[in-house]
């Protein structure tokens, strides 16, 4: 069965260009995608990507808010009781990838990776949440 | 009759009529220049279709405006840099406004959280306003506001506070982006559905042609339909299209196309692929003069003109060895420039990496210097026109968007208005948007496309890199502050009735917003108490999601 992964804007933050186009990679790629579209909460993110039962989140956040919100997207799923894991892609400042992974993420994609990366990033995020037993 | 003038004729009358400035026009070596190249029955700068240009005199009379946007964390702060820019013989200021205020949210909207004064400043009341243009002489000055759903609220706080200053509204100066069609199609920053968006429009742009006579009410802008993804010639036709709209829209509401058309004024953006943007440029020109007078009868030579504002592309540029963006800003600078742009805004090295510094800032303000006083580019208005190339290209470039106009234009049986906002509510832009900027990116993966230090020439990504501005949330609390005590020091009775009686104007599309608008704010109503009020007349528009 393909892995479902759920892509989503967090937040204020309308520009879409780069979670479509990353969209688009992993539907080609083989993943089955949801989009949620623009201005979610924390909290619809987390209740979409169980409803939704995905194996992953993908957060798209390129107007310097990802420090408030992405570790809330990673608590709500935890209040929730669910185990689903989070990467966040964007403009994400190299001083800030560590503390988002500190945060509960578990994985950043900076600006320029390529789709191979991208990918790899997704199934390797994926996999060794599998490999713990996670899931 | 003009069209059986000779162009070179009269080119010259209108040279004649422009006071240039007081410079020697030589090459570095002394050789004399002409202020332009090309034979007497060729087109003409400031001559009918203006391909080679809005003036006969271009830089010769004026260079372009550096206009270069500016805002951070609360009104103060921005008041503050916006001093300093005044200080440096900056000529005009550009407000950038925060996500929750581009959004018609307050400060303490839980969906604000994070974002508070960090993409620009937060506006929350009249006395923000107040603050952000605290003992500036906005009788002197020209202000630029980046704002699109909320323009019309943002434009009444605005004119109340100077106002208040002591300027009357008559003698303001400046322009409201407030180009609504491109945020459903592209920027994505909406509220309102389409329609109820654009009687604000429609009632920004008749205040402003009834009273402001100084005021650009619309900046119809290309940059972010570009940004998005779009190819050039989508940029140019979605960009023109929406114009289209919003003079179809003025003239239904009884306004003569020749009273508004000369205020109405243009955003493009400059990419890397330099000789396609400058055709792109003077494309658009031409279109513009041929559609304002042939469809819609214009006959002031002022609403024929196209008259832009150019930024470089963000999308341009890389975080990899994030200094090589200097190179790539530079070039697509001097293609806007090249191409004939009234003002530039020219991005900073580490906007792939964070909001700029004052440094990298200030690198890109001395790219524009450089172009405008070392290289004597300004001495020779089109100096491409009549290549063999570009020529041809600027005719491929029509000859794509009049095929995207007769497309909108059968969408709309006839309107290029109804067109327009069909094609917004079918998804047809934000579907080719996204076509093209998966094509693009397909390109990249596949190596069909090099993009220096991120497909190929790989060296030097390991050094340590640039250092980036950091951000920390005490604008957020001190901004918290501020609308709080704003709140208790108003009268909420005056408030709630100023809402009301606006709530009333909303509801009949035949009134004009803007007087119930600016009383509304002058008793210190929030922007988002506006919004909301409004909200529940026009309710709101939610866009399907689609990959």
């Amino acid at each position: 069965m393909a892995q479902r992964i759920l892509v989503a804007k967090v937040g204020l933050d309308g520009h879409d260009r780069g979670v479509k186009v990353v969209a688009r990679m992993l539907r080609d790629a083989g993943f089955e995608v949801i989009y949620t579209g623009l201005f979610q909460t924390p909290d619809t993110v987390a209740a979409a990507a169980i409803d939704e039962d995905v194996d992953a989140i993908g957060l798209s956040m390129l107007s310097g808010a990802h420090m408030t919100l992405a570790p809330r997207v990673v608590q709500k799923l935890r209040d929730r009781g669910a185990d689903i894991p989070v990467i966040v892609g964007g403009i994400i400042p190299v001083p800030d990838v560590a503390k988002l992974l500190e945060a509960g993420v578990a994985g950043v994609i900076t600006p320029g990776s390529t789709a191979e990366e991208v990918i790899a990033m997704v199934r390797q995020v994926i996999d060794q949440h599998i490999a713990q037993g996670r899931v | 009759m003009a069209a059986e003038m000779n162009p070179r004729k009269e080119w010259e009358a209108a040279f004649a009529a422009s006071k240039v400035r007081d410079e020697p026009f030589t090459t570095m070596s002394g050789i004399a220049l002409e202020p332009v190249y090309g034979p007497d029955d060729a087109e003409q700068p400031g001559v009918y279709p203006y391909t080679r240009g809005p003036y006969a005199s271009m830089y010769r009379s004026k260079l372009w405006t550096m206009r270069m946007f500016a805002g951070f964390g609360t009104a103060q702060d921005t008041n503050w840099r916006f001093k300093e820019i005044i200080r440096a013989g900056g000529d005009g200021l550009s407000t950038a406004f925060d996500m929750p205020t581009l959004l018609g949210l307050d400060s303490d909207h839980e969906m604000s959280d994070g974002e508070v004064g960090r993409c620009g400043v937060a506006i929350d009341t009249l006395a923000d306003m107040e603050d952000l243009y605290d003992g500036i002489d906005l009788s002197e000055i020209t202000t630029s506001m980046t704002i699109n759903s909320p323009a019309a609220v943002i434009f009444a706080m605005f004119i109340a506070q100077a106002e208040r200053a002591g300027v009357p509204r008559a003698k303001l100066g400046g322009t409201l982006q407030n180009d609504i069609l491109k945020e459903y199609q592209a920027q994505k920053e909406f509220v309102f559905p389409p329609r109820h968006s654009m009687r604000l429009v429609r009632d920004t742009i008749a205040f402003a042609t009834n009273e402001m006579p100084r005021w650009h009410s619309i900046s119809i802008s290309g940059y972010h339909i570009r940004e998005a993804g779009a190819t050039a010639a989508e940029e140019l036709a979605f960009t023109l299209a929406n114009g289209f709209a919003y003079i179809e829209l003025a003239m239904q509401a009884g306004l003569p196309i020749d009273a508004f058309a000369p205020r109405l004024s243009f955003f493009f953006n400059a990419h890397i692929d330099f000789f396609e943007e400058i055709a792109k440029y003077r494309a658009a020109r031409r279109i513009w003069a041929r559609w304002t007078k042939e469809r819609y009868g214009a006959t002031s030579e002022r609403s024929m003109q196209l008259r832009f504002h150019t930024q470089t592309a963000g999308v341009s540029l890389t975080a990899q060895q994030p200094e090589v963006n200097i190179v790539r800003t530079a070039i697509e600078a001097l293609a806007g420039v090249l191409g004939g742009t009234q003002s530039l805004h020219t991005n900073s090295m580490d906007e792939a990496l964070a909001l700029p510094t004052e440094k990298a800032a200030r690198i890109a303000l001395r790219t524009q210097q450089v172009l405008a006083y070392e290289t004597n580019v300004t001495n020779v208005a089109d100096p491409l026109g009549g290549s063999w190339f570009v020529e041809s290209l600027t005719d491929e470039m029509e000859r794509q968007a009049e095929a995207i106009f007769a497309t909108i234009d059968t969408l709309g049986a006839g309107s290029m208005l109804e067109g327009v906002i069909q094609g917004i509510e079918d998804n047809w832009f934000q579907g080719r948007i996204a076509d093209s900027a998966y094509i693009q990116e397909k390109m990249l993966n596949a190596g069909d496309r090099t993009v220096v230090g991120v497909t190929r020439f790989l060296e030097g990504n390991d050094e340590a890199s640039i250092d980036v501005l950091q951000i920390t949330n005490e604008d957020e609390a001190r901004q918290h502050k501020r609308l709080e005590s704003v709140k208790l020091s108003r009268d909420d009775n005056a408030v709630q009735k100023a809402l009301d009686y606006l709530r009333t104007v909303a509801a009949d599309p035949e009134l004009n917003v803007m007087p119930a608008l600016i009383d509304a704010v002058s008793v210190y109503a929030t922007l988002g108490e506006v919004m909301n009020t409004l909200g529940s007349v026009f309710g709101k528009h939610v866009e399907v999601p689609t990959i």
